[in-house]
């Protein structure tokens, strides 16, 4: 268990509990956070569950996998710490952290 | 350093690349008319042409399981292909049809085994073509959607801004007041063709804007569209005459050439460049050269007229043949106009305007226990995966408040996946919020009439009526 605030494009804030072990994706989904679609449902093969990371935790989770940064460069409003929500599993490390999304989904 | 050619299309492609800077576009493909036409005199063609005659197709229960051929062009029309794809899903989800009009190729019909591969581009390319068929010989245009990582990705990310949301944030307002300059142009009360009044007049005027093309002069992006996603090779369609399709290709080069080099020149005097696709490719350095590649020119032109043309177009008149046929939706909707969103998606995923793309396996791949070799044509039926049961709940009903509508497949999933998406959702929600202000009654009266084609699932006549709405 533990707590993660999802800022959306125009600052709103959403703080959702989340179990570990689930995605990022899943996690704004089931909490319906706007601005997360997930269409795939988790296949990375969408690129609408795309958020954006602190740095210090973009690089700790390590590089994204090859498939995630093809879908990823083809979203428009990628910065350099954008993840795609599905392929980021949540631990128990990341109580508290604060994920952003960008104004739109592709 | 250059590619070596592999193909006689390679051939060609390259001696007009190397050609173009002489020679205008539009006279290049005249030249390649003459070309394949002498070379069909001294050799034969290819293969022969396909002509496609509609008569009845047998029920599926009948057939043995390696006569069932899905790639008919008259399945559609003959409100036949639920059943087809039912005994595919149920028996055959890997499905090889070893003698169709089309040669041979594989069928995929299960939601999750489409996701596979679409997904896997390591294991499935999408060149040379995504449809089924060929087509017309010498007439190989390049698209990027027929293309592989990472050529794709270069071609693709140049000209994604257009439809990009930021972009449709701008066109909004336009869309709007088009759709409700249209709306309000209609009958009431008196039966008219929803197809050619409301659902190609709005997409030829959307085309229109997005390409700056002129505006007196959109039916002809239609028409283009409507020719070269209909040729008998390729998709099963209407078009047989493939001298037409070279004469098209001829009058687009045109076209497209004096736009983009009107653009030029207004550019090099000044001019902030403009929202649209031929400004977007001349800002960009993969693509500001685009001019003298001709097949890729073409290509890429022609793949978002077509792209943003039967999809968007057939959605608009699929909704209404969906409330027609589950007219508590209409109920529905009406009492709870905030489902727009999700109905958009549910559309979509009933409608499934464009029924498949095509792959060839680049190595052997088993799936469900069947070797698809190397080189073999692979179909993913985006319109049967829409309605497996594994996936979706009552898969033939049309529920606006479906949870999952969103998982639909319509767009592509992969790489590949639509580039227009938010424009197609844009323009039917624009749609449907317009037309709830107006009407209370959207009635279908006559039987639809269907697109003939294996790929395009669509509809060339479909008589209805409007009731006003009251004002209250």
């Amino acid at each position: 268990m533990g707590q993660i605030t999802f800022v959306e494009h125009d600052d709103t804030k959403h703080v959702v509990e989340f179990e570990a072990g689930s995605s990022l994706m899943q996690v704004a989904v089931d909490n319906a956070i706007p601005g997360i679609d997930g269409d795939c449902g988790g296949e990375c093969a969408c690129g609408t569950c795309h958020v954006i990371l602190s740095h210090e935790w973009f690089s700790k989770l390590g590089a994204p996998a090859d498939n995630e940064e093809q879908m990823l460069s083809m979203t428009p409003e990628r910065a350099s710490s954008s993840r795609l929500g599905c392929q980021v599993i949540v631990t128990d490390e990341m109580d508290g952290v604060t994920v952003h999304l960008p104004e739109f989904q592709m | 350093m250059p590619k070596i050619p592999k193909t006689f299309d390679d051939i060609q492609s390259q001696l007009i690349n190397t050609t173009s800077k002489m020679v205008p576009m539009h006279r290049q493909i005249q030249g390649l008319k003459l070309l394949v036409g002498a070379k069909q005199k001294a050799f034969g063609p290819r293969r022969p042409v396909p002509e496609f005659v509609e008569s009845a197709i047998p029920d599926v229960n009948k057939l043995a399981l390696e006569d069932i051929d899905v790639s008919n062009p008259f399945l559609y029309r003959q409100g036949q292909w639920q059943d087809y794809f039912k005994r595919l899903r149920e028996e055959a989800p890997v499905h090889y049809q070893k003698k169709s009009p089309f040669g041979p190729f594989w069928s995929v019909t299960r939601f999750e085994d489409i996701m596979f591969v679409d997904k896997s581009h390591d294991l499935f390319s999408a060149e040379p073509q995504i449809i089924l068929g060929d087509p017309p010989e010498g007439l190989a245009v390049e698209m990027f959607i027929a293309m592989d990582p990472p050529k794709h990705d270069v071609q693709r990310s140049s000209v994604q801004g257009v439809v990009a949301p930021k972009n449709l944030k701008e066109m909004e307002g336009l869309i709007r007041s088009r759709t409700a300059e249209v709306l309000d142009s209609l009958p009431l009360n008196k039966p008219f063709d929803w197809v050619s009044a409301v659902s190609k007049e709005l997409t030829g005027r959307m085309l229109a804007t997005l390409l700056d093309f002129p505006y007196e002069e959109r039916h002809k992006l239609v028409e283009w569209s409507d020719r070269m996603a209909g040729s008998a090779s390729a998709t099963g369609g209407e078009f047989s005459d493939e001298n037409i399709m070279f004469d098209d290709a001829a009058d687009m080069a045109r076209s497209f050439s004096k736009l983009w080099r009107d653009k030029a020149v207004r550019r090099a005097a000044g001019e902030e460049p403009g929202f649209d696709l031929i400004s977007l490719l001349q800002s960009n350095p993969d693509t500001k050269d685009l001019i003298n590649r001709p097949m890729e020119f073409i290509g890429n032109l022609t793949l978002l007229i077509v792209g943003g043309n039967d999809t968007t177009r057939n959605s608009m008149s699929g909704g209404l043949v969906a409330f027609n046929e589950f007219p508590k939706e209409f109920t529905k909707l009406k009492g709870n106009p905030e489902l727009i969103p999700n109905m958009v998606s549910e559309i979509i995923r009933w409608q499934t305007p464009l029924a498949y793309m095509r792959r060839v396996a680049k190595q052997d791949v088993v799936l469900r226990g069947q070797t698809i070799r190397k080189g073999d044509r692979v179909v993913m039926w985006y319109a049967s995966g829409n309605r497996d049961e594994r996936k979706f709940e009552n898969p033939d009903h049309f529920v606006i408040d479906r949870k999952d509508a969103r998982n639909h497949m319509s767009f592509g999933y992969g790489v590949h996946r639509c580039m227009g998406n938010r424009l197609a959702e844009l323009q039917l929600r624009i749609l449907w919020e317009e037309l709830l202000k107006r009407f209370d009654k959207i009635e279908v009266v006559g039987e639809p009439e269907r697109v003939q084609s294996n790929f395009v699932r669509g509809y060339t006549k479909l008589m209805v009526k409007l009731a006003k709405k009251s004002a209250d």
